[in-house]
């Protein structure tokens, strides 16, 4: 009975939400609310073993394609937003033909070299892309109505609601591909690559596929950013957001499809609430660094390890 | 045009002597201890402000001032090892993601220990080495360049004539057979890292007079040093000082005749290919990688 109970409840809380909180809240609310599914796309990306630094590039690639669809071509802002995805997908595959030579730490590093190149390319190249000042006065979503709710775009509320509904879509989709045969094929190529090599996977086609989906999702991410933000630059995709997301996986745990958004949810709620609130916002990356150490020495499996004790525990008595 | 290029050689020489004590520093600290230090580019930075405290602040002599930051730094290191990497010894990425950890500690207290904007150090001596008009060395930059040199002499002399040395190169070869012999591989980890540390730190003590120093600064560090030793081969020593030569020489031509960022794009691009098409780098062997 409970178990039926549990969503609806969760999803009136995810509507109710906004309407306690401050403006600037329901502000860091939307960027939580795209973080979580930027986070959840890394765990897609870490399922198949690799761990990459290029990921937050690549989302930027999904936000300044989104952003130059509708400045250069006027597209309609939703279809520039799944164009953009496409476009980080697109990327994804390029970028598998040199990275996907190597594995492990040649991976890592491969990575941040290739992300960096694009956040040079950025730079460097005034034209389409705005050099480092980056691209200014992107279209914000046009506002409609549906009936009973009119979204308008300038209220933060309003594009938690719209960014929320395309987040939880996004994750049911990352959802249902992990339950999927091809999801337990990503796990298969991580923990038993031998063993699936010789039963006939692909093993660089799965890599491949799991990076550009991965990486479409977090194009999409980075597309709802641009929109909402409505300037972007080279720096907001630098390698002290992949820090943070790299924490945000670490500290939550990628074992489980929740671990990585309890460490964003648990992280951001730390770092808003009590940071900001106590007048500690320069400690922040003093912070992070400090809990990104405890918990890979204290706590290596993350958060999930924490729940999944109680739980089981639970479950006995 | 000869003198541009003589101009041009003597830069990317000076260039090529503090990327390459940075670059053997973190090859030293991966060969024994397996680990990718993240945090190089901070200890570098390091480095950079004990000679803005000891030297700017408090005007003791600029060798002193180094000579403190090569032990600070180093000590830095010993914690490091001691507090992260033994612990972390069996989980292959967690020395690394805790370099990472430490390397936003550094950073912070930089930042809350001197703020953000950069420290004017006042230089050490005015004095250039005029070879023709357009061609010249100020003395700041041949002292680094000598340094480089005797640190990396002394380093070479350490590894291959001491008996540490011996000791260290066997536990970076093959850690369980060191150990069976009496080596203590916390021991070999130790020096490892004093010494792997302690090259950023002087590297940075010694340059700090010549860049601006910012504790953002580490960042272009660390990607300079990856690149050499990827292109270098993981884990060799003469690997990464040849590298070192290459990407100097590479960068400042293209810095000259084109500009910075394509500079870095090229870098990386050289990286990127050297893992595709020889991933254990031009100068290292298959099996040490």
């Amino acid at each position: 009975m409970l178990k039926y109970l549990l969503w609806p409840i969760a999803l009136i809380a995810l509507i109710l939400l906004p309407h306690g909180l401050s403006f600037s809240q329901q502000e860091i609310l939307v960027f939580l609310t795209i973080n979580v599914l930027l986070v959840s796309t890394y765990r897609l990306l870490t399922l198949t073993g690799e761990w990459s630094l290029g990921h937050v590039v690549i989302m930027g690639g999904g936000a300044y394609a989104s952003a130059l669809y509708t400045k250069e071509f006027g597209v309609f802002v939703p279809v520039s937003m799944l164009l953009g995805g496409i476009t980080a997908a697109l990327i994804a595959i390029l970028l598998s033909f040199p990275l996907f030579r190597m594995k492990g730490f040649y991976f890592l590093i491969g990575s941040f070299a290739a992300g960096e190149i694009i956040r040079l390319l950025w730079k460097r190249f005034r034209e389409p892309f705005g050099g480092p000042k980056g691209i200014k006065g992107i279209d914000p979503m046009p506002d409609f109505s549906i009936g009973i709710y009119d979204f308008d775009f300038f209220e933060p509320i309003s594009y938690y609601y719209f960014a929320g509904t395309i987040v939880i879509l996004c994750l049911w989709v990352l959802w249902r591909i992990e339950k999927s045969p091809v999801g337990l094929t990503f796990h298969a190529v991580h923990w038993q690559d031998k063993l699936a090599e010789a039963s006939g996977v692909n093993l660089r086609a799965y890599r491949t596929l799991a990076f550009a989906i991965a990486s479409g999702f977090a194009g999409i991410g980075g597309a709802l950013m641009a929109h909402y933000v409505g300037t972007i630059n080279p720096n907001s995709f630098d390698v002290e957001v992949m820090v943070f997301v790299l924490t945000w996986a670490i500290v939550g745990g990628t074992g489980t499809f929740y671990g990585p958004i309890l460490g964003c949810v648990l992280l951001t709620v730390l770092n808003e609430i009590v940071l900001r609130e106590m007048g500690f916002e320069q400690l922040r990356p003093l912070i992070y660094g400090a809990i990104l150490i405890a918990s890979i020495l204290f706590l290596p499996n993350g958060l999930e390890s924490i729940v999944q004790r109680l739980t089981r525990k639970e479950a006995k008595s | 045009m000869i003198e541009l290029l003589a101009q041009t050689c003597l830069n990317a020489v000076y260039a090529a002597s503090y990327i390459s004590l940075v670059a053997v520093g973190l090859v030293l600290i991966f060969g024994v201890m397996g680990v990718i230090n993240f945090a190089h580019g901070e200890l570098f930075m390091a480095g950079a402000y004990a000679v803005v405290t000891f030297y700017a602040d408090l005007h003791l002599p600029f060798l002193v001032a180094v000579a403190l930051g090569l032990v600070f730094v180093g000590c830095l290191g010993l914690l490091m090892e001691r507090a992260l990497f033994r612990p972390l010894r069996d989980n292959p990425l967690g020395g690394l993601v805790a370099s990472i950890g430490f390397l936003m500690i550094l950073q912070a207290l930089a930042v809350m220990g001197y703020g953000v904007r950069m420290e004017h150090i006042p230089p050490v001596t005015q004095e250039v080495i005029v070879f023709s008009d357009k061609v010249r060395l100020p003395l700041s930059r041949l002292f680094v360049i000598i340094a480089a040199i005797v640190l990396l002499g002394a380093l070479w002399y350490f590894l291959k004539r001491t008996k540490f040395g011996w000791a260290l190169r066997a536990s970076a070869q093959d850690p369980e057979a060191a150990e069976l012999q009496g080596i203590s591989i916390n021991q070999t980890a130790r020096i490892a890292m004093f010494i792997g540390a302690g090259l950023a730190g002087i590297a940075g003590a010694l340059t700090a007079p010549l860049v601006s120093v910012n504790p953002h600064m580490g960042h272009s560090v660390i990607v300079t040093a990856f690149i050499v030793i990827i292109v270098g081969g993981v884990g060799s020593l003469e690997g990464a000082v040849l590298a070192s030569v290459v990407y100097a020489v590479v960068h400042t031509f293209v810095t000259t005749f084109y500009d910075g960022v394509i500079a870095d794009i090229v870098g990386l691009s050289l990286m990127l290919l050297v893992l595709i098409v020889k991933p254990t780098g031009l100068f290292g062997s298959a099996d040490r990688a």
